[in-house]
C-alpha cells in the first residue's frame, strides 16, 4: 500500500478551459507548498480535494489518499482535513464543544471529555472547556481550530492561507505549531499561500501555478 | 447518500400558485358557464353587478383611496430619506417604526379611528377650551364619502413598510459614497439624494410598492373600519354579496371579483406608465444641473410627517389601550375617570376561544412556511440552485393577486365540490400569504451564512443533514425565530383569508374584531383591538428573546442592540 496523498492527472476546468492540472504525491509527514497568484485556482484545487468543487467546474483524474481512492466520496468521508485563514470556529458552542464536534465518534462520556482536556492542555489552553470561543484572542482561536481537526483524526491536512490572517510574531508560532504536529501524526499536508515565507517554513517541496 | 430536496421549492411553489390560480378558475369558470352554480345564472350575476347603483362610485373609490394611500406612502418615505438620510433622527424612526410594522391592520386602524373620531383623543385634547364642544360634534370624520380617512390609515401603515423596504434596500446601493460625490459636486444632501440614489432604491422596492398599490385598492379589513358606508368600495360590497346566504349573490360576487382584478391590473398598468414619466422628467432635472440647495429647508417638514406617521399608530394603539381599561370616560375629558380590568373580565370568556384559534392557525401556517422555506433554501445552497427572476416574481403573486379576487373562487370551488371549509382550508390559504413573507425575511441571512463552516464541519465527518441540524440552523436562530414572528404576524392579521376560506365559521381574534367595528362599543373594540395586537407582537417578544437565552454564553450570536 501506498502511502500519502497522490493527485494523479488531476485537472480541474473551468467551463472549457483548463485551470489546474497537477500529478504528484505528498509524502506522509511532508508539506507540499503551493504559490500562485490569486485567481490561478489554488483554492479551486483545494475544493476538488475536500470535495467541495463548485459545479461551474469539472474534474479529471484521481485523489488517492493513503492507498483509498476518495474522488467521488463525499466530504465527510475522505478524511481529509482543511484549516482556513478565518478560524471558523462554530459560535454556537463552546471551545470544548467544538472540540467534541471534531473528536471522533467512539468512546464513554468520560473518556471523551478527557481527550479533549489533554488536546486543550496540548496548546496551552487548559481551563479553556467552557469558553465561548468569541472571546478568546487570535492566536487561541487558531489552536482551538487546529485541535478540532486534528481530533477528528484526518489522515491528510489542507491548509488554505491559514496563517495569512494572524500578525507576524504569532504566524511563526502557529505555523510551526501545525507543521510540528502534521509532522508528528505523519500527515500529508497541502498548503496554499501567497507567502513565501510560508512556503519556507514548510520545508518541502514548492509548486508555482498560474 | 443524501436525499434529493430539489422537490421541496417545487413544493413551494405549487403552495403559492394553486390556490391562487384554483382561486381564479373559481371566480372566472361559473361565469362562463364551466362550473354550475346551482340557482344562478352567469349572465344575470353580470347584469346584477352592472345594474348595482353604487357599482360605479365603488369603483372609482377602490382606485382613488388606493392610488392615493400609495402615493402618500410614498411620498412620506422619499420625504424622510432625502431629507433625513444619515442624521440620528432616521435611526430613531426605523427603530421607532419597525415594531410597528408587525401591527395587525385592522388594530392599527381601530387605534386610528379613535385618535381622530370626532369623540377621538384629538378632539378631547382641545375640548373644550379651543373648540368649546361639549359633546362630540356632528361631522363625518371616519368612515367619510370620500374615502379620506382610509387613504390617510392606509398611508400610515404602509409608510413604514416601504421605508424599511428602502433602508433593507440603502444598504445594496452605495448610497454614502453617491451622496458624498454629489455633494462635493456641489449639489445639496437632499437633491444628492433623490438624483443619484433614490432611482436605485426604488428599482429595488418596485414589488413592494405594486404590492402596497394592490392591497391599498383591495383591502377589506380596514375599509370596513376607516373607509365610506355608502357605498363601500368595492371590495367590501364583494364581501358582502359573498357572504349573503341567498347562493345567486355568490356569481355576482364573482363577477365582481373579476372587475376588482381588473381594476387592480389598470391601476398597476397606470403606475407603470407614471414610472416612466417621472423617470423622464428626473432625468430632464438632473440634466438642468440645478443644484437643488432650497431643498434642504424641507427638513423640518420631513421630521414633522416622520414624527406623526409614528405617533399616529403608536397613540392609536395606546388609545386602543386606555379604552380597554376605562371604566367611565366623559366627553370631552382627555383621561378616564378611573381605570379598572372591569372591560377584561367581562369580555375573557369570549375572548379565549378566537384567541385560542389564532395560535393555532399561526403556529401550524407558521411551521409549514418554514419548513417549506428552510427546505427550498437548503435545497438551494445543496444543489446549486439558483432561483430564476420568474420563480423570485412567482413568491409575490399571493401578494400582487388582491385577496378578494381570488378567495371567492376559492369558496365558489369549494362549495361546487361539497367540501366543508374549516380550519384546515384556513390554515392553507393563510400559508399563501405566510409563506412569501417568511421567505423574504429569511433568504438574505440564510444566503449570508459562511458556507466554509460547512465545508469545516463535513471535514470534520458531519453529513449535510448533520450540518443543517447541528450548525447552520443553530447559527441562524436569530433570522429563523424572526421569520417565524413575521409568519406569525402575518397570519394574525388575516381578514379575508380567515372568513372566506373557513366559511365564517373560523372565528379568530381578527375577525371577531372586525365584526365589533359596526357597533361602536368601544370598550369591547379596546380589548380585541389590544389582544390582537398582542397576538402579533407577543412572537417578536420570543424571538427577541429566546436566542439570548439560548445564546446567553455566545457573544457572537446575540443580535446587536439597534
Amino acid at each position: 500500500m501506498t502511502t500519502g496523498l497522490t493527485l494523479k492527472s488531476l485537472r480541474i476546468f473551468r467551463d472549457q478551459s483548463l485551470l489546474v492540472a497537477l500529478d504528484t504525491t505528498v509524502q506522509a509527514g511532508e508539506v507540499l507548498s503551493i504559490m500562485g497568484p490569486s485567481g490561478a485556482g489554488k483554492s479551486t484545487l483545494l475544493a476538488a480535494l475536500t470535495g467541495t468543487l463548485a459545479p461551474a467546474f469539472r474534474q479529471e483524474g484521481h485523489v488517492i489518499l493513503n492507498g483509498r481512492d476518495v474522488t467521488t466520496l463525499p466530504t465527510e468521508h475522505r478524511r481529509i482535513g482543511i484549516l482556513f485563514q478565518d478560524d471558523l470556529l462554530f459560535p454556537h458552542l463552546s471551545v470544548g464543544q467544538n472540540l467534541a464536534f471534531g473528536l471522533a465518534k467512539g468512546g464513554t462520556r468520560t473518556e471523551r471529555r478527557a481527550k479533549i482536556e489533554t488536546s486543550l492542555a496540548d496548546v496551552g489552553l487548559e481551563g479553556f472547556h467552557d469558553r465561548d470561543p468569541a472571546t478568546l484572542s487570535g492566536g487561541q482561536k487558531a489552536r482551538v481550530a487546529l485541535m478540532r481537526m486534528l481530533l477528528s483524526a484526518p489522515e491528510a491536512l489542507l491548509l488554505d492561507e491559514a496563517f495569512s490572517g494572524l500578525d507576524p510574531a504569532l504566524r511563526e508560532q502557529i505555523r510551526a505549531l501545525v507543521f510540528t504536529r502534521a509532522r508528528t501524526l505523519n500527515l500529508p499536508v497541502v498548503m496554499v499561500t501567497h507567502d513565501p515565507a510560508d512556503a519556507e517554513a514548510a520545508g518541502g517541496p514548492i509548486l508555482k501555478i498560474g | 447518500m443524501t436525499p434529493s430536496l430539489t422537490w421541496v421549492p417545487r413544493l413551494t411553489l405549487a403552495a403559492l400558485v394553486l390556490p391562487v390560480g384554483a382561486g381564479l378558475w373559481g371566480v372566472i369558470a361559473p361565469l362562463l358557464g364551466l362550473v354550475q352554480i346551482n340557482g344562478a345564472d352567469p349572465t344575470e350575476a353580470i347584469d346584477d353587478l352592472f345594474a348595482w347603483p353604487g357599482l360605479t362610485r365603488a369603483s372609482l373609490l377602490s382606485v382613488t383611496t388606493g392610488i392615493g394611500a400609495t402615493v402618500l406612502a410614498l411620498a412620506i418615505v422619499v420625504l424622510i430619506l432625502c431629507q433625513l438620510h444619515g442624521t440620528r433622527a432616521l435611526g430613531w424612526l426605523r427603530r421607532l417604526l419597525s415594531p410597528l410594522l408587525s401591527v395587525p391592520h385592522a388594530a392599527a386602524a381601530f387605534g386610528l379611528a379613535f385618535l381622530i373620531a370626532p369623540s377621538g383623543w384629538v378632539a378631547r385634547l382641545f375640548s373644550p377650551w379651543a373648540t368649546g364642544w361639549d359633546h362630540p360634534p356632528d361631522i363625518l370624520i371616519l368612515n367619510d364619502p370620500w374615502g379620506m380617512a382610509l387613504t390617510l390609515g392606509l398611508a400610515i401603515k404602509e409608510a413604514p413598510f416601504l421605508l424599511l423596504m428602502s433602508l433593507a434596500a440603502l444598504g445594496q446601493v452605495r448610497a454614502d459614497q453617491s451622496i458624498y460625490i454629489a455633494r462635493a459636486l456641489g449639489h445639496s444632501g437632499s437633491g444628492a439624494w433623490l438624483k443619484t440614489v433614490f432611482p436605485a432604491v426604488y428599482r429595488q422596492i418596485r414589488l413592494p410598492v405594486y404590492v402596497v398599490l394592490a392591497y391599498s385598492m383591495t383591502v377589506v379589513d380596514v375599509a370596513m373600519i376607516l373607509g365610506p358606508t355608502r357605498p363601500t368600495t368595492l371590495s367590501v360590497q364583494i364581501l358582502r354579496w359573498m357572504s349573503d346566504p341567498d347562493l345567486a349573490y355568490r356569481l355576482q360576487g364573482a363577477a365582481g371579483a373579476l372587475l376588482q382584478l381588473g381594476l387592480v391590473l389598470g391601476a398597476l398598468g397606470l403606475w407603470w406608465v407614471a414610472e416612466r414619466l417621472v423617470a423622464r422628467l428626473g432625468k430632464r432635472w438632473v440634466e438642468g444641473g440645478s443644484r437643488s440647495l432650497h431643498l434642504n429647508r424641507l427638513r423640518p417638514l420631513a421630521r414633522g410627517v416622520g414624527a406623526v406617521t409614528a405617533l399616529a399608530v403608536l397613540l392609536g394603539l395606546m388609545g386602543l389601550f386606555v379604552w380597554a381599561l376605562a371604566g367611565q370616560w366623559r366627553y370631552p375629558d382627555a383621561w378616564p375617570q378611573q381605570l379598572s380590568l372591569r372591560s377584561w373580565q367581562r369580555f375573557a370568556p369570549q375572548i379565549t376561544d378566537p384567541l385560542l384559534e389564532t395560535a393555532v392557525i399561526a403556529l401550524i401556517s407558521t411551521m409549514i412556511a418554514l419548513a417549506l422555506c428552510i427546505g427550498s433554501l437548503e435545497a438551494e445552497s445543496r444543489h446549486n440552485l439558483r432561483p430564476t427572476t420568474r420563480a423570485m416574481a412567482l413568491l409575490y403573486l399571493p401578494l400582487l393577486i388582491p385577496q378578494i379576487a381570488f378567495l371567492p373562487g376559492l369558496q365558489v370551488l369549494l362549495l361546487q365540490a361539497g367540501l366543508t371549509s374549516g380550519r384546515w382550508v384556513v390554515i392553507l390559504s393563510h400559508l399563501v400569504f405566510v409563506l412569501p413573507y417568511v421567505f423574504l425575511s429569511l433568504s438574505d441571512p440564510w444566503r449570508a451564512w459562511d458556507t466554509r463552516y460547512g465545508t469545516v464541519a463535513r471535514a470534520l465527518g458531519t453529513s449535510p443533514n448533520g450540518v443543517l441540524l447541528r450548525v447552520r440552523l443553530p447559527m441562524l436562530l436569530t433570522p429563523v425565530l424572526t421569520a417565524a414572528a413575521v409568519g406569525c404576524a402575518v397570519s394574525v392579521g388575516q381578514y379575508l383569508p380567515t372568513l372566506l376560506a373557513g366559511g365564517g365559521r373560523v372565528a379568530t381574534i381578527t375577525t371577531e374584531a372586525v365584526a365589533l367595528s359596526s357597533g361602536g362599543n368601544r370598550r369591547a373594540i379596546g380589548v380585541y383591538g389590544v389582544a390582537q395586537t398582542l397576538a402579533a407582537l407577543i412572537p417578536f417578544a420570543i424571538a427577541l428573546g429566546l436566542p439570548r437565552l439560548i445564546h446567553r454564553n455566545r457573544r457572537a450570536l446575540i443580535p446587536e442592540r439597534s
